[in-house]
């Protein structure tokens, strides 16, 4: 005889509701008494809590602004110039790596068994090294023993490189330089419209248009041609050693440049692993196919190849930006000014704020990666195979 | 008519550019120009780059000395080669951080232990056989025994071996205690659990020391709730067990003292490779846990701990390492009482431990929704309970097909252990600033940071290969 006690603890449905009770009892319990304790230690220690500071001057300088800023700056101020620098370390980090991943994931295939067991050594050697100890030897090891602004490394009179960074010239635009501006806003606009009118043409007739070669003549040129005709409004500023320093032209702080170089080098090997996984994944018919249409390897892989290893690569390649992103923030060792060391290290210090301080940081992180997630969704949503 | 008999013609000799190194390079490095072109380029690279480097770090490096005035006086002479003095000297400060030297000894005992525990478990197609294991446990006893004495070599003994008597004697016997499922057995063995739990703590606090009670206690409570409620269990799930149990017990009392007659060494003299270890080893092993119940309640089907879940893994994937670390760090003890601190180096094992479930939740995840449905089917048509089911099938399943996924995620734990630096911890990065730091021994920032370098990439790089040997092993199984 098939018997059923059937008690409320046996009833999995009852189960599940007393156990969820429990987390959320407990959650909340430990949340309240967390927030209770957090009031008890401020009041001991007299900080009022709030977002009221942000609008007060922070009282200390940042070395390297994209916006105007001096200690007499606020709060807000000092924190719009962290995130500032950590997305331009981040910006040209991920364009960096994209490409040299690319390359370095391109050529692992190489059927030259030098080029590629080269490439495979660079991996293997950098990604199994932590990052942060990459960052500390650029900058220790290697930019901060460089000589001083006397002995400078020079560049044909234009370039320096030296302990304090690297000196370049800084360009300044004279009047008529809007129209070059507006030249080049007008190229660029033409080259879009025009790569996506050859796709659409090809397409239709499978007739190719070099549209790639003309949009960059046309990108190059045309500013260039402006350029000439408005009689080169722009000069330069060149940087020169006066004294101690040097003046002039813009600095590059050799934090930035330890701290770009080693995100480059050290996400590249994992997008290499990832490009060569999506080219790997590529099924051999489809180049066998290219090849029998005679097609040359540079445009089988940029016509056949890389457009379907795009599919398996775009996932983790943005994972892969976003953890560039994150590690940027390792450059609180090295004293580049980014989100976390401006604000949540010395704004922290100076005023004392960390409850606030330490949720703005990690909102401002959230937000990127909320949108770059959004943004894979989407791109996933479009370009993945339905149907299968 | 003459008939001509057909005969054939001796095959030629192949082509001497076909094979050899000479067809070899024709085919692998000068296929095109374009290719012997990339060839020579990868040449230069190569020239250009390694003969200065082992010029540097070998043929002029200074190795013996005690003194940084061995490598000045080579580079007055003009040898300007790596001084590896400064690491030899150093070593020590670099292992051990600043362990007292006198207690170093516990630091190597508990690593030869880890050792013993573990290799069995790594391996387990080598120590099938008991010979083996028997074999390993004789190693181990005479290893502590030369190094460390009697007393060593009788503990290493009895822990070693404690694991196969209690598998072969006490859980074959007792422990399927009621092995109906009535719930007065239950209340039984957990009456049973609980009084052995308090007999140890009384016993350890009246007679051995009272600071070590309430943990030996726990540990002794958790391993007779497996024995009593695991009815027969094989010897490796023992070891996993006592590595997760009894092990960490040890390893905290032998690192950091105050009982038994140790003394207390503080966590902030911990440094150097040994701090590294400590910080990874807990990581690794609280992190996949962890990360396992939050793939489970990410699954699960009450909405109130699925949101749960979804938000922590959200919310944590969202942030730098770093940040949770100053949370960590700075933020935390805002949240607890005020006469009540928690030590900084558990703080960071905390903060890295919830870093990592988070993103191991999602690999796991992953492997779980690659499992057919028939096998859940299956484990519910059984009647199996819902951790019966996933205990015993759907979880063994899922860890094998996430490896690599699971790889990634313990390598870029090993490396970013390092980022304890930030927060003032001196694993072994942190300890190669400070001894760079040191008036004596300036200026040889790339022997230290190289030396760093090495270390890592060995350990990352075994771990790396053991984890190509698990796939290997585990898709074998599978074909």
């Amino acid at each position: 005889m098939y018997e059923q006690k059937s008690t409320l603890l046996n009833d999995a449905r009852v189960r599940g509701w007393i156990a969820q009770a429990l987390v959320l009892i407990i959650l909340l319990g430990l949340s309240c008494y967390g927030i209770y304790n957090v009031g008890q230690n401020l009041q001991k220690s007299g900080i009022t809590t709030g977002f009221g500071f942000l609008s007060e001057p922070s009282g200390f300088d940042i070395s390297q602004t994209l916006i105007p800023y001096s200690s007499k700056s606020s709060y807000l101020d000092a924190l719009k110039v962290g995130v500032l620098n950590t997305l331009l370390v981040s910006v040209f980090g991920i364009i960096a790596s994209t490409m040299l991943g690319f390359f370095l994931g391109v050529i692992r295939l190489s059927p030259n068994w030098l080029v590629a067991k080269m490439a495979g050594a660079y991996t293997e050697m950098i990604r199994n090294v932590p990052l942060l100890l990459q960052i500390l030897f650029w900058y220790l090891a290697i930019l901060a023993p460089l000589p001083g602004p006397k002995a400078a490394l020079n560049f044909q009179d234009v370039i320096f490189l030296c302990n304090r960074g690297m000196q370049i010239p800084k360009p300044i635009w004279g009047p008529g330089c809007e129209v070059v501006l507006a030249s080049l806003i007008v190229a660029v606009l033409v080259s879009i419209g025009l790569i996506i009118w050859a796709g659409k043409r090809q397409r239709m007739t499978g007739k190719r248009f070099p549209a790639f070669w003309v949009s960059l003549i046309l990108v190059v040129s045309v500013p260039f041609t402006v350029l000439a005709v408005t009689g080169f409004p722009v000069g330069w500023d060149v940087p020169a050693l006066r004294g101690f320093n040097f003046r002039g032209g813009v600095t590059i702080l050799p934090e930035l440049i330890a701290l770009w170089l080693s995100l480059t080098l050290y996400s590249a090997t994992f997008i290499g692993e990832y490009v060569r996984a999506g080219i790997m994944a590529v099924d051999k018919g489809q180049r066998e196919a290219a090849q029998a249409l005679g097609y040359r390897p540079w445009l089988m892989y940029r016509m056949v190849i890389i457009p379907q290893a795009m599919r398996v690569v775009t996932p983790p390649l943005i994972g892969q930006h976003l953890t560039l992103i994150k590690n940027s923030s390792l450059a609180v060792v090295i004293g580049y000014p980014d989100l976390v060391h401006v604000f949540a290290g010395t704004a922290l210090n100076q005023s004392g704020q960390a409850v606030e301080i330490i949720c703005i940081t990690i909102a401002v992180y959230l937000t990127i990666s909320l949108v770059i997630s959004a943004f894979m969704n989407w791109y996933n949503n479009k370009y993945a195979l339905r149907g299968l | 008519m003459t008939k001509e008999k057909w005969q054939p013609r001796p095959s030629l000799p192949s082509p001497n550019f076909g094979t050899g190194v000479v067809g070899w390079s024709r085919k692998n490095l000068f296929s095109t120009p374009w290719n012997s072109l990339l060839t020579l380029l990868g040449v230069a690279i190569l020239a250009i780059s390694i003969p200065p480097f082992i010029q540097w770090a070998i043929l002029q490096a200074n190795w013996l000395g005690d003194s940084r005035e061995v490598c000045d006086a080579a580079a007055a002479k003009g040898s300007a080669g790596a001084c590896w003095v400064f690491i030899n000297v150093r070593k020590d400060v670099f292992l051990y951080g600043f362990y007292p030297e006198l207690e170093r000894w516990r630091v190597n005992y508990t690593f030869l232990l880890l050792a013993f525990s573990l290799l069995p478990l790594l391996l387990p197609n080598w120590f099938k056989r008991l010979q083996n294991q028997f074999a390993l446990g004789i190693a181990a006893i005479l290893c502590a025994f030369i190094i460390f004495g009697v007393k060593a070599a009788v503990f290493t003994g009895a822990y070693l071996f404690l694991p196969i008597i209690m598998a072969r004697l006490v859980v074959q016997n007792i422990g399927g205690l009621g092995n109906g499922n009535g719930r007065f057995n239950t209340l039984l063995r957990l009456g049973l659990t609980v009084a052995v739990g308090l007999v140890a703590y009384y016993f350890v606090f009246a007679l051995v020391d009272p600071n070590g009670a309430l943990p030996i206690a726990m540990a002794v409570a958790v391993i007779a709730l497996f024995l009593l409620f695991m009815g027969k269990l094989d010897i490796a799930i023992w070891r996993w067990i006592f590595l997760f149990t009894v092990f960490p017990v040890v390893a905290f009392f032998m690192l950091s003292g105050d009982v038994f007659g140790l003394p207390l060494v503080e966590t902030h003299y911990w440094g150097g490779l040994f701090l590294s270890l400590v910080v990874s080893g807990t990581g690794l092993g609280t992190a996949l846990p962890i990360g396992i119940l939050l793939a489970l309640g990410r699954r699960s089907e009450l909405p109130v701990i699925r949101v749960v879940c979804v938000t922590f893994i959200e919310f944590i994937r969202g942030v730098p390492l770093v940040s949770v670390l100053f949370l960590a760090s700075v933020m935390f003890p805002l949240f607890l009482p005020d006469n009540f601190s928690i030590d900084k180096l558990l703080r960071a094992l905390v903060g890295i431990a919830f870093f990592y479930a988070a993103y191991m939740a999602e690999v796991i995840r992953g492997g779980l929704q690659a499992i057919p449905k028939g096998q859940y089917e299956a484990a519910e048509a059984l009647g199996w309970t819902y951790w019966k089911m996933m205990g015993l099938i759907i979880l063994p399943q899922t860890l094998r097909v996430v490896i690599p996924g699971l790889s990634n995620n313990f390598l870029s734990l090993l490396k970013d252990t390092t980022l304890v630096a930030v927060i003032g911890l001196l694993d072994l990065l942190g300890i190669a600033k400070a001894a760079m730091a040191d008036t004596e021994w300036l200026g040889f920032t790339k022997e230290a940071y190289i030396f760093a370098g090495i270390v890592f990439w060995i350990l990352c790089f075994a771990m790396s290969r053991y984890f190509v040997y698990l796939e290997k092993k585990y898709h074998m199984n599978y074909q």
